[in-house]
């Protein structure tokens, strides 16, 4: 595996001389400044990491935003991407969801020692490329690795710096009574393409997770001068978390229909087999924003000329119910409340 | 899907809306036996959509809920054997036993895997020869061939290190208990319709006429529950009490042969105490004596009956029928899906699980120092 | 009662009655999952699935009943309206 020729000779990340990751290469002696230059430098090259400094210098003015996110996925790869893309997109996004253009990310991992190097090289390639993707710079990082047995393979901490472009605030303390909720595409694909594979589910399916990134529709949107009162991504905990965390907040009531909730029919089906509910299923390529409604039907044609929220749609709007409370007309008219779960949701029989 | 999407159909469900309240002239007060279907009545507002003098009261019907604490204990105890792994499905894993679930066992390092049928428990099985493997097996009727059909197949192959901790209860007994229960005021109900697609429904026949209660074989979506609905709400109208056959898609009057015969074969019937109500006689599954190697009491011990703490948990109440969730005083402040009294508000298929899920818990004030609404906080909530 | 979910038989494979099983389709997402208890399930049949078995095979014209008899309500709404209607 350290010898594969092919393998080097596509990818600019030379091989290492060991083949698993060894306690040494965390501890920051020469083991580790090995580690650096062989496997993360070469991937994430770019000038202010080159300066190979404590931390990178940045000539910024004007407001910034500010997020950060620890990545523990199991398992480390899946269909649609791996622990690296979710370090990537999840703080590009949460980057969005502020109104901001984001910029530079930091990058912290934490290996399990005997972690196979190929796996190491194989996340730290699928960074670079979704970094690339996203328009972003990681240009600072920091690497430990601990006891065999203590972190499942590797965590990731992303941290990432944007400059905000809205020049109104972006939270839930905008939202205002009236306003249109629109979902940029279909929900559950991520948690459940996880899930099948994490659990060995063996389904037969094109299920993928739809880890992407958000930032250009939503500077898209900013751009047009569109009133973007709110914006959140729904991912653990789902679509149903993020508009209950909302409308407390707010302290607002949402009103939601489900049939106007966009769900793949295989990811429906799945959802179906398994018990669960798409509301309550992880996204990592969506969001949710709230705009007055005068503005819903532009919002929504910015948003369908890009491939990520081509699906946008209209899902509720911000009613006269009571304060602090997601409802859900369903398919048949009645309604119900919908609640953040008290953890995750697990498989069921019955 | 075809054979799902139709019976969610907005125009149907309207029709027979109508249709229940013009036949509906007093009050009728039903029983839908399964936790599917009260799961599916509270997630689509289904009572919503029924007139006032139609209650829906829920059933025991909730297999998870009714198993005793201490085959819950019997469980966390042999997954934390050494070179044991312990297979559930993903229901039985909040559930509390005397001293926690089986997730918190999972979290102390216990090796429990989620599977989603019990044929899974066989390749761990089959993967693992060093290893005792143990499914913990807990349903009704539905569930009871499937279980079974594992042991049968362990047996034919000579797994030798495959057992099952078997806690199997059945429908028909349960409906008894209540319908014998002085204050019971189910008068007419729709009986599990994937109960009877293994079971068929001949066993109810004597039940309708000594009871005199019409009992209409219903499915799960809301089309079916509606039509289940009408057909019982127009019985008790017409003052018949007879079996109907709502789920025939599904459901035969024979059920489903194949199934009973390996039944038979693996199982016989016990009593079975069921939380929250107690012992009812002839009520559970329990495995055969050709099968007893295969029987997981058999190689790890009995399970030790004992008895239940006193709590302000009603759960016996609400798994009758006489109380709804939102009649115990506990419901949505000390009792929460994060810090459960008891099991109906354990299991997804709880009926206080449902209703707090998708009614809501009792609406908080706003805090006078935030001006937002706060959460229960966690701290309330006794274990 | 519990989870079960309709899906349509692909192809069927095994001899032996107890292992039989079939690829079925339930909308997009495939599964392997056991026949024992369907012997008479052939591919193009729905069957109803749960935790992995086919519990039974889906009665077509069972399952257009409940939409002929939602008709027959209908037509009696409509019978009870009008004379409603022409009531004094």
């Amino acid at each position: 595996m350290a010898n594969d020729e092919s393998f080097a000779l596509a990818c600019p990340v030379p091989a290492p001389a060991t083949d698993v990751v060894q306690l040494a290469q965390g501890s920051g002696g020469r083991a580790m400044e090995r580690l650096l230059d062989t496997v993360f430098r070469p991937a994430f090259g770019n000038p202010l990491l080159d300066r190979r400094h404590d931390g990178a210098r940045l000539d910024v003015s004007g407001p910034l935003a500010f997020t950060t996110d620890s990545y523990v996925v199991k398992p480390l790869f899946f269909p649609g991407g791996d622990i690296g893309t979710l370090a990537i997109n999840g703080t590009v996004n949460d980057l969005a969801m502020c109104g901001a253009r984001p910029a530079w990310l930091s990058a912290g991992f934490i290996l399990e020692e005997g972690l196979p190097m190929e796996t190491l090289r194989r996340v730290v390639l699928s960074m670079r490329e979704a970094a690339a993707k996203a328009g972003v710079q990681i240009v600072t990082g920091d690497v430990k690795v601990v006891d065999r047995g203590k972190a499942d393979g590797m965590f990731i901490n992303t941290a990432g710096i944007g400059t905000i472009v809205s020049e109104a605030p972006i939270e839930p303390q905008q939202v205002r009574s009236g306003d249109t909720v629109i979902l940029s595409g279909d929900i559950g694909r991520h948690g459940i393409a996880v899930m099948a594979m994490r659990e060995g589910l063996g389904f037969e399916s094109a299920i993928e997770s739809d880890c992407a990134p958000v930032a250009a529709p939503v500077l898209a949107l900013i751009d047009a001068g569109i009133s973007l009162h709110c914006l959140r991504d729904p991912t653990r905990g789902g679509l149903a978390s993020a508009l209950v965390e909302i409308a407390e907040t707010a302290g607002v009531s949402i009103e939601i229909a489900e049939r106007d909730i966009p769900v793949r029919e295989d990811v429906a089906s799945a959802c179906e087999l398994l018990g669960l509910d798409p509301l309550h299923v992880a996204n990592e390529g969506r969001f949710a924003t709230f705009v007055p409604a005068a503005e819903a039907e532009r919002a929504l044609q910015i948003l369908r000329a890009f491939e990520v929220s081509a699906g946008a749609a209209v899902i509720g709007r911000v009613g006269a119910g009571q304060a602090g409370r997601v409802t859900c007309r369903s398919a048949i008219g009645g309604t119900h409340v919908v609640d953040m779960l008290a953890g995750d949701q697990l498989p069921r029989i019955c | 899907m075809r054979f799902r999407d139709e019976y969610r159909d907005p125009e149907a469900a309207r029709s027979l809306s109508e249709a229940i309240a013009r036949l509906t002239t007093r009050p009728w007060t039903l029983m839908e036996v399964c936790g599917g279907q009260t799961h599916s009545i509270v997630r689509y507002g289904i009572d919503e959509l029924l007139p006032g003098q139609v209650t829906l009261v829920h059933g025991p019907g909730c297999p998870v809920c009714v198993t005793p604490v201490d085959y819950v204990d019997k469980a966390i105890a042999i997954a934390g054997r050494p070179d044991t792994i312990l297979c559930s499905f993903g229901d039985m894993l909040r559930v509390p036993g005397s001293n926690g679930d089986l997730f918190a066992a999972k979290a102390r390092g216990a090796d429990i895997r989620i599977v989603y049928s019990p044929l899974d428990a066989l390749v761990v099985a089959r993967a693992n020869p060093g290893k005792e493997i143990v499914f913990y097996a807990v349903g009704f009727e539905t569930t009871a061939p499937a279980n079974a059909m594992a042991v049968y197949q362990a047996k034919r192959e000579g797994l030798a290190n495959f057992s099952m901790l078997a806690s199997h209860v059945l429908v028909p007994p349960a409906m008894r208990a209540i319908l014998s229960l002085p204050r019971n005021r189910v008068q007419g109900f729709l009986a599990a319709g994937h109960v009877c697609t293994i079971m068929g429904f001949d066993e109810y026949v004597p039940m309708a006429a000594e009871y005199s209660v019409p009992i209409v074989v219903t499915g799960f979506e809301p089309i079916d529950i509606l039509e289940g609905v009408y057909m019982c709400v127009r019985q008790l109208e017409e003052g018949r009490a007879e079996v109907e056959n709502q789920y025939s898609r599904s459901v035969r009057r024979e059920g489903n042969v194949p199934a009973q015969a390996i039944m038979r074969e693996v199982y016989r019937v016990v009593k079975r105490r069921w939380r929250g109500i107690g012992e009812i006689a002839e009520s559970g599954l329990g495995i055969s004596p050709a099968f007893r190697d295969y029987d997981a009491e058999t190689r790890f011990g009995a399970v030790v009956p004992h008895e239940e703490a006193e709590s302000e948990c009603i759960s016996g109440l609400v798994l009758c029928g006489e109380k709804k969730p939102t009649a115990c005083p506990a419901f949505g402040t000390r009792c929460t899906p994060e810090h459960p009294l008891g099991v109906t508000m354990v299991s997804s298929e709880g009926a206080c699980a449902a209703y707090y899920r998708y009614r809501g818990a009792p609406a908080a004030p706003s805090n006078p120092a935030t001006g937002k609404m706060d959460r229960v906080p966690a701290e309330q909530g006794a274990v | 009662m519990c989870l079960a979910v309709p899906g349509k038989v692909l192809s069927i494979s095994g001899d032996d009655p107890v292992m039989r099983v079939a690829r079925v389709d339930f909308g997009g997402i495939v599964k392997e999952i056991n026949l024992a208890y369907t012997p008479e399930a052939a591919v193009g049949a729905y069957v109803l699935v749960h935790v992995g078995f086919a519990i039974t095979v889906i009665d077509e014209a069972e399952a257009g009943r409940v939409f002929a008899h939602l008709r027959e309500i209908a037509d009696i709404e409509e019978e009870l309206g009008a004379r409603a209607e022409a009531a004094p």
